[in-house]
């Protein structure tokens, strides 16, 4: 808030939305000016009912939190060891609840590939019957601060990334990433996923665990921080991130009491995965939503996920209730031998890195991921500063050297995005629709807007009620 | 990727890829059955291009796109960013601002004014149609808070020499106007200037300011500020009549600032109230507002005016336009822009003639004059001054009327105006003319021109122009409405 001023006590200084004739005029004249691209915003009754006082306090303070998060890989513990409410008949999955019936190719993969995993089942046919009988229950990875790639399936023998928050003291928990090519993420249930499954849980976990353990704990805000200066955007590109992080780790896992084929294989593993880091990032990003969450009259997004079915998305000030719609298609570039007819519709929980403030609204700091989504380096410059005008602030720990170290983008607010039209931007990979097939492409897709529109309605209501 | 997209855009194409010849990517293009056996020779380093086809002249015109796309230069990264969406962006863009400009759709003003006036900057509110209560609430909360909310619906004000809405080239000076009327403000600031004298501030308040409803909020807080502002010596207050129990409230601000004073109220012509003080002058018309302002500047006695012409030469103007009249020709039609001149021109012919339409929508049968500047004729529409679409047609209109005598008008330059209104006028002025010598009749126009010559559109040379073709050019709104009245009675 500026402090009370004087009308006639100095030049005139104005912003101005409405007709560019009147803002002409005061140019003449020798005023400074700066001019709102304004356009009558859906909804303005709603709109008008929000922009207040308790609502503006409310931001402030989710998002000090959502800024002030400084994130600290601590260890790697199976996940029913660590993960609240983690059970062995428990699957979580990526974005908004949903029952088997509904869900697309590549979770259905995925959950089939757990249960084959666990042991619960022995053939992919026993799996699905299990699935469909309702012999196994399924939640949100985000019900119990997680976070999961694609399909993101996460079950109690997996071993977890487990980042804490150190500003707020809360937690949140990933799977290790598997690679590229046919993996559980994706859908694929071959024994050789499954194998690779069962060497993290007995080699790669503990040996990960223990390193990081003997670090003290990896920084990894301050690795974002680097990452995003390398020209990572830590969604679609992770590859200066999962370098830094092997480099934080290699000393450590060298000297590890392991046969030393398990510690190549480890170190071999590791240097072969160029979204090693993903998980962790997406964990960390968690922790600061988790942290910016549950503030009564907020209109801050904390959550932007999707199942492969439908996209959702929470917000600060409406509790767990999700608001979903249909998820799109991303659109975007395809491997060869692969197109739009192939692709599954939006899936996965890392568009909490853009709820964070990173991966798309981070796009101007990795002009090398435009080659790989389509567009062009302009393009990616655009997206990012089209992102702070539906944003609330920006993080000061995240610079972007093209945009003269401006913090990134962070904090989407509901109001924002309904009052500009403007749609937060995510980048992702492309899943094929068929389980086990893997990623096809990569390219950017938006929220639907009819996510947005019933939490805005949900804000008035909530407002009225108390 | 990219090449990808390219050499499949080629027609006969029916799959390309590109791709480096990594041993990954080799069992990728053997997957999908692109790998040739020259491909899998190929090193991680090489750039592997493969293409099937209909035929072999679209894989080599796929090649020529995958090699023209590998060899052309891009264009640089685009300059600046996108244009602030909302008024929070631009306040980030310019945090020093204390003005915000809305201009925005009735429905989506208050909305937006409210956001500004939060944000502690002063509003200017440009935007007709917002309701009453909407203004009432906006204005507590700016009073609350020391700000100002300036319009809605008059949106005229000079802020520190800058024009804000449709406002004139006056040059600074020592007399502040405190006004709840557009176009009165302008008429008074150009009159003002064409005297001499200049302008410290003008606070357009509201047309509806002074009203009961609103209570004269931004009005007294107007007064306050030029009282206390070093180079306001006059004060002037322009307005419609205020609603009684604003009167009291007013007349005792007014009195009280300790600096000379003239007030207008437009259609009230009463002598002075014995509740002002002996600072505050009252003056019958627009005009005089302005001629006692700058006599009062100048330690002079206020005087008015009927006419600044020679008495013959006014003369000369009422019989040569009234002589070809037809005995049906009685009335003066007034089809105006600018409000408080239109309610101006409709009390002073109440003052000489009888059957005087009793508002300013244009009805009637005898006298009248249209506001097409009010609410009701600007719904989705722009503002008269702005674009003439709609005062073309009135003008038609009057001019095939066979009792209109005189049709009256105001010009009212300045910024924000359009950029020839004369020009704009004339085409129509012309029309109804021969429309009207088609059926054997004359018609008389009588025009005044609200501007000055440093105004964007030059106030002589609007004034020549509409001279030219005939139209009784006047030095004010109320000399030009007192020239129609005796056109119209052929005295």
């Amino acid at each position: 808030m500026r402090a009370e001023r004087g009308l006639l006590a100095r030049d005139v200084v104005a912003v101005s939305a409405g007709p560019d004739l009147f803002a002409d005029a005061l140019v003449t004249q020798g005023a400074r000016v700066t001019r709102v691209d304004w356009h009558p915003p859906a909804m303005e009754r709603e709109l008008a009912a929000l922009w207040r006082d308790d609502v503006d306090a409310a931001n402030r303070e989710a998002l000090a939190r959502l800024l002030a998060a400084h994130q600290v890989l601590i260890d790697v513990r199976p996940a029913i060891e660590v993960i609240p409410g983690m059970a062995r008949d428990l699957i979580l999955h990526a974005g908004p609840p949903i029952e088997w019936t509904r869900m697309s190719g590549p979770l259905r993969g995925a959950v089939v590939g757990a249960l084959l995993y666990e042991g619960l089942a022995s053939t992919p046919d026993e799996a699905a019957r299990l699935a469909a009988a309702g012999g196994v229950r399924f939640e949100p990875c985000h019900h119990h601060a997680a976070v999961g790639p694609m399909a993101g399936v996460t079950t109690a023998s997996m071993p977890v990334f487990v980042v804490e928050n150190r500003a707020r003291g809360n937690r949140a928990y990933s799977t290790l990433n598997e690679g590229l090519g046919k993996v559980l993420r994706y859908g694929a249930f071959a024994p050789e996923v499954i194998e690779r499954l069962r060497w993290f849980r007995d080699i790669l976990g503990p040996a990960l665990g223990e390193a990081i353990r003997r670090t003290g704990g990896v920084d990894v805000r301050a690795l974002i921080a680097q990452a995003l200066q390398m020209g990572d955007e830590c969604h679609n590109r992770n590859r200066a991130a999962s370098a830094l992080l092997i480099k934080a780790l290699a000393p450590h896992l060298a000297s590890l009491d392991l046969p030393p084929p398990e510690r190549a294989r480890i170190l071999a593993f590791a240097a072969g995965n160029d979204h090693l880091f993903l998980n962790v990032g997406m964990a960390a990003c968690k922790a600061a939503a988790d942290a910016a969450h549950g503030l009564p009259r907020s209109s801050l997004v904390t959550t932007m996920a999707r199942n492969g079915t439908q996209f959702g998305i929470r917000v600060s000030g409406l509790g767990d209730r999700w608001f979903t719609a249909e998820a799109e298609t991303p659109v975007g570039l395809y491997f060869a031998g692969f197109g739009a007819a192939d692709a599954n519709p939006d899936i996965g929980d890392s568009a909490i890195t853009e709820t964070a403030g990173i991966g798309g609204f981070a796009m101007g700091a990795a002009p090398a991921i435009v080659e790989f989504v389509g567009g062009t380096p302009a393009d990616a410059l655009r997206y990012t500063r089209l992102m702070y005008e539906i944003t609330l602030g920006e993080n000061t720990a995240y610079r972007l050297p093209p945009l003269d170290f401006r913090g990134t983008p962070t904090g989407i607010d509901v109001r924002l995005v309904m009052q500009t039209g403007i749609l937060p931007q995510i980048n992702t990979g492309i899943a094929h629709r068929e389980a086990g097939i893997g990623q096809i492409g990569a390219g950017l897709v938006k929220p639907p807007r009819a996510c947005f529109e019933s939490a805005l309605r949900a804000l008035v209501a909530e407002r009225r009620g108390g | 990727m990219r090449l990808t997209r390219d050499m499949e855009a080629v027609p006969g194409v029916s799959r390309a890829a590109a791709m480096m010849g990594t041993p990954a990517n080799r069992a990728l293009l053997e997957d999908a059955g692109l790998l040739t056996d020259e491909g899998s020779r190929a090193a991680p380093t090489d750039l592997l291009i493969a293409v099937a086809g209909g035929d072999e002249a679209a894989a080599h015109a796929a090649e020529a796109a995958a090699r023209a796309a590998l060899s052309a230069h891009r264009a640089a990264a685009g300059p600046a960013g996108p244009r602030p969406r909302t008024l929070a962006s631009a306040l980030r863009a310019r945090p020093d601002a204390t003005l915000a400009l809305i201009s925005v759709p009735g429905p989506y003003a208050g909305a937006e004014a409210l956001k500004a006036l939060r944000a502690g900057l002063h509003v200017m509110l440009f935007s007709d149609n917002v309701p009453l209560e909407t203004e009432i609430e906006l204005k507590r909360f700016a009073r609350e808070r020391g700000l100002f909310l300036m319009g809605p619906d008059c949106g005229t004000a000079i802020i520190d020499g800058v024009p804000l809405g449709f406002a004139n080239a006056v040059p600074r000076g020592r007399i502040g106007l405190a006004a709840a009327s557009g176009t009165g403000l302008q008429e008074v600031t150009c009159l003002i200037a064409r005297a001499g004298e200049g302008i410290s501030h003008a606070i357009g308040v509201g047309g509806r300011d002074l009203s009961d409803a609103v209570g004269g909020m931004m009005t007294e807080q107007a007064l306050a500020a030029l009282a206390a502002d070093g180079a306001t010596e006059v004060i002037g207050v322009i307005g419609k009549p205020p609603g009684p129990s604003v009167t009291a409230r007013l007349h005792d601000a007014v009195s009280r600032l300790g600096k000379r004073c003239v007030v207008h109220f437009v259609g009230e012509v009463a002598a002075p109230a014995p509740t002002l003080g002996a600072n505050v002058h009252v003056a019958p018309s627009l005009e005089d507002c302005a001629g006692a302002a700058v006599a009062l500047a100048r330690k002079e006695r206020p005087a008015s005016t009927e006419f600044t012409l020679p008495a013959a030469e006014v003369q000369r103007l009422v019989e040569e336009a009234a002589r070809p009249l037809k005995p049906g020709q009685r009335f003066v039609r007034g089809v105006y822009s600018g409000g408080t001149l239109a309610w101006e021109a409709l009390s002073l012919l109440g003052a000489t003639l009888s059957d005087v339409a009793p508002d300013v929508t244009g009805g009637g049968s005898g006298h009248r004059v249209v506001d097409l500047g009010a609410d009701i004729f600007t719904v989705g529409r722009p503002h008269p001054m702005i674009d003439g679409t709609v005062r073309r047609e009135w003008i038609r209109k009057e001019g095939a009327d066979p009792s209109t005598a005189v049709v009256l008008l105001d010009v009212v330059l300045g910024y924000g105006a359009h950029a020839d209104p004369a020009g704009e006028l004339l085409p129509a002025i012309d029309e109804a003319r021969a429309e009207a010598r088609a059926h054997g009749r004359h018609l008389a126009v009588v025009a005044s021109v609200t501007g000055t010559d440093a105004d964007p559109q030059g106030r002589a040379g609007q004034a020549a122009r509409l001279a030219a073709q005939g139209v009784a050019v006047m030095p004010s709104n109320a000399q030009a409405a007192r020239l129609a009245a005796r056109v119209a009675t052929g005295r």
